[in-house]
């Protein structure tokens, strides 16, 4: 105990920490309209997309986060664009942007000149390292998802139910899927500094699935999503560091883990109601 | 009687594939329009001219643009996502988009509103529970008090027998007639004895639009209207379908 305490002291623990809330609540939110919404390999290729763009902002000398931000949107409006507005097949663009994202990051990183940066921190995070800047980014990213789902919630989850009804009650169908595109590309992009690019799929999957199992209310999904967000990359947090492995890689691992114990804790539950019932 | 909607000469379809052709129909208030023709004759397709998700390739929807009339849908249940996160009330709910804007609110009124309608559909003890929880008859009246809670002009109904009890079959119609006294009603089906006996008038959808302005139609004229469909009747004379006695 007196050991946990003592990392609290350190600078970069309390970082992981704020990243770690910070991630869960932006994650929470969008990860639920993700899996609602059946949009999970949408977001699996926004995420990938993304990653050209760091390459990119790499050979450029500019800061990752806006290289990934600015393919992840585009590349987030364009699959909305292209499924709406063109009849070829949505998840082969889907594919197709997946692969060149990451090709094209590959590339800019071997092109640029001197030290290579370590690529296996863009693949699987690092918690441990997440700068002031990341913090500021995240949090702007949960007021802004917040205040949107906190005025929109009603639209947002309308029109994700049932998209054609939406549009013959003439609601702003474009317009809010284009903004939830978006705030799915910013989510991702810049939670992948927490998790990385091959695991930040699963902070928006994971948590919102062991929720699903007790609730099937939009909101309380949305909150049980950022629980066990937070509980499963604390446990994550505390692992990493302790073994000293990448934090993306043991926050996962916890999360399947509180998925499988949720798993037993669900079919407990079910088998003592049913036990009631006789 | 007041003209609500009226297509003229309108062709419409998907791409390069035309599926409808020279269609016109006015649709008054108070009218039950019952629209019948086989599989990928078009029904569907002037659904969505109507219902203002498919813009037309030729022709003329009136009123135009934002004047056109509140429409009430009720789409296929087989086209939903019955595993969405979403509680019975908020789907009635979500008929009201209409009347609002972006950042409205629902207000007490329309969730008593809502609970009224539930109330009347009998499914108000279903109110909070999840939609995948729900069997197909009591789905189908949670959209029907969706279609219905913003008061439209034109109720318009999508194959509302399919996966629907018989139970249920008799009391939707009999919803149908209440409602029709104060909404146009249109409704698609492909059990066209049974809506026969329950529409005002007819029109057969095949490429082209044939409209029939009674409900008795007999197998020789649904040829004649290019409208290769079966009637489906019990007993010896199985050439027309006759409204429902009425007993006593």
């Amino acid at each position: 105990m007196n050991e946990l305490l003592e990392l609290f002291q350190y600078n970069f623990f309390l970082n992981a920490v704020c990243a770690a809330i910070l991630a869960s609540i932006s994650c929470g939110i969008i990860g639920t309209y993700i899996v609602a919404r059946r949009i999970v390999f949408i977001s699996g290729g926004i995420t990938h997309a993304s990653f050209g763009g760091i390459g990119l902002a790499w050979y450029l000398g500019l800061n990752p986060v806006f290289g990934a931000a600015v393919f992840g949107v585009l590349s987030a409006l364009g699959i909305e664009w292209i499924s709406k507005k063109t009849d070829v097949r949505q998840d082969s663009v889907i594919g197709i942007l997946w692969a060149l994202g990451m090709a094209l990051g590959i590339i800019f990183i071997y092109m640029t000149p001197g030290y290579a940066p370590n690529l296996m921190s863009f693949l699987f995070g690092n918690i441990l390292t997440v700068g002031a800047l990341d913090l500021y980014l995240l949090l702007g990213l949960c007021l802004f998802t917040i205040a949107t789902f906190l005025l929109l919630l009603r639209p947002i989850l309308f029109i994700a139910f049932d998209e054609e009804f939406a549009r013959t009650q003439k609601a702003p169908v474009q317009f809010l899927n284009y903004l939830l595109i978006s705030l799915v590309a910013l989510a991702i992009v810049l939670n992948i500094r927490v998790v990385g690019i091959i695991l930040v799929i699963s902070f928006l999957t994971i948590p919102q699935t062991i929720a699903n199992m007790f609730t099937s209310d939009f909101k309380k999904m949305i909150l049980g999503s950022i629980a066990f967000g937070i509980l499963g990359s604390f446990i994550g947090l505390l692992v990493s560091y302790r073994i000293n492995a990448p934090s993306g890689a043991t926050i996962i691992f916890s999360f399947v883990i509180l998925f499988i114990v949720a798993k037993i804790v669900q079919l407990i539950m079910i088998s003592a109601k049913r036990k009631k019932t006789v | 009687m007041k003209k609500i909607l009226e297509l003229k000469s309108l062709t419409a379809g998907y791409d390069e594939k035309i599926v409808l052709k020279g269609v016109n129909l006015v649709v008054n208030e108070n009218d039950f329009l019952g629209i019948i023709g086989p599989n990928g004759g078009g029904k569907t397709t002037l659904l969505k001219v109507i219902l203002g998700i498919l813009k037309p390739v030729k022709g003329e929807i009136l009123p135009n643009g934002n004047d056109r009339c509140i429409i009430g849908y009720l789409p296929q249940i087989n086209q939903i996502d019955n595993k969405f996160p979403i509680p019975v009330k908020e789907v009635v709910l979500s008929g009201l988009m209409s009347h609002k804007k972006i950042f409205g609110r629902y207000n007490s009124e329309n969730k008593r509103r809502a609970d009224e309608l539930m109330s009347q559909m009998g499914i108000i003890h279903l109110k909070n529970k999840n939609i995948g929880e729900l069997s197909g008859g009591q789905l189908q009246r949670v959209f029907l008090c969706r279609a219905i809670i913003s008061d439209p002009q034109l109720l318009i109904l999508d194959e509302p027998d399919t996966y629907v009890d018989s139970n249920f079959e008799g009391e939707l119609y009999e919803i149908l007639d209440q409602l029709n006294s104060h909404m146009a009603i249109i409704i698609v089906s492909h059990d066209v004895g049974t809506i026969c006996s329950h529409v005002k008038t007819i029109a057969c959808v095949n490429e082209t639009l044939c409209y029939h302005d009674s409900n008795i139609i007999s197998q020789e004229q649904l040829k004649a209207y290019n409208c290769p469909i079966d009637l489906i009747t019990h007993g010896e004379v199985p050439h027309r379908v006759l409204k429902h006695h009425h007993h006593h």
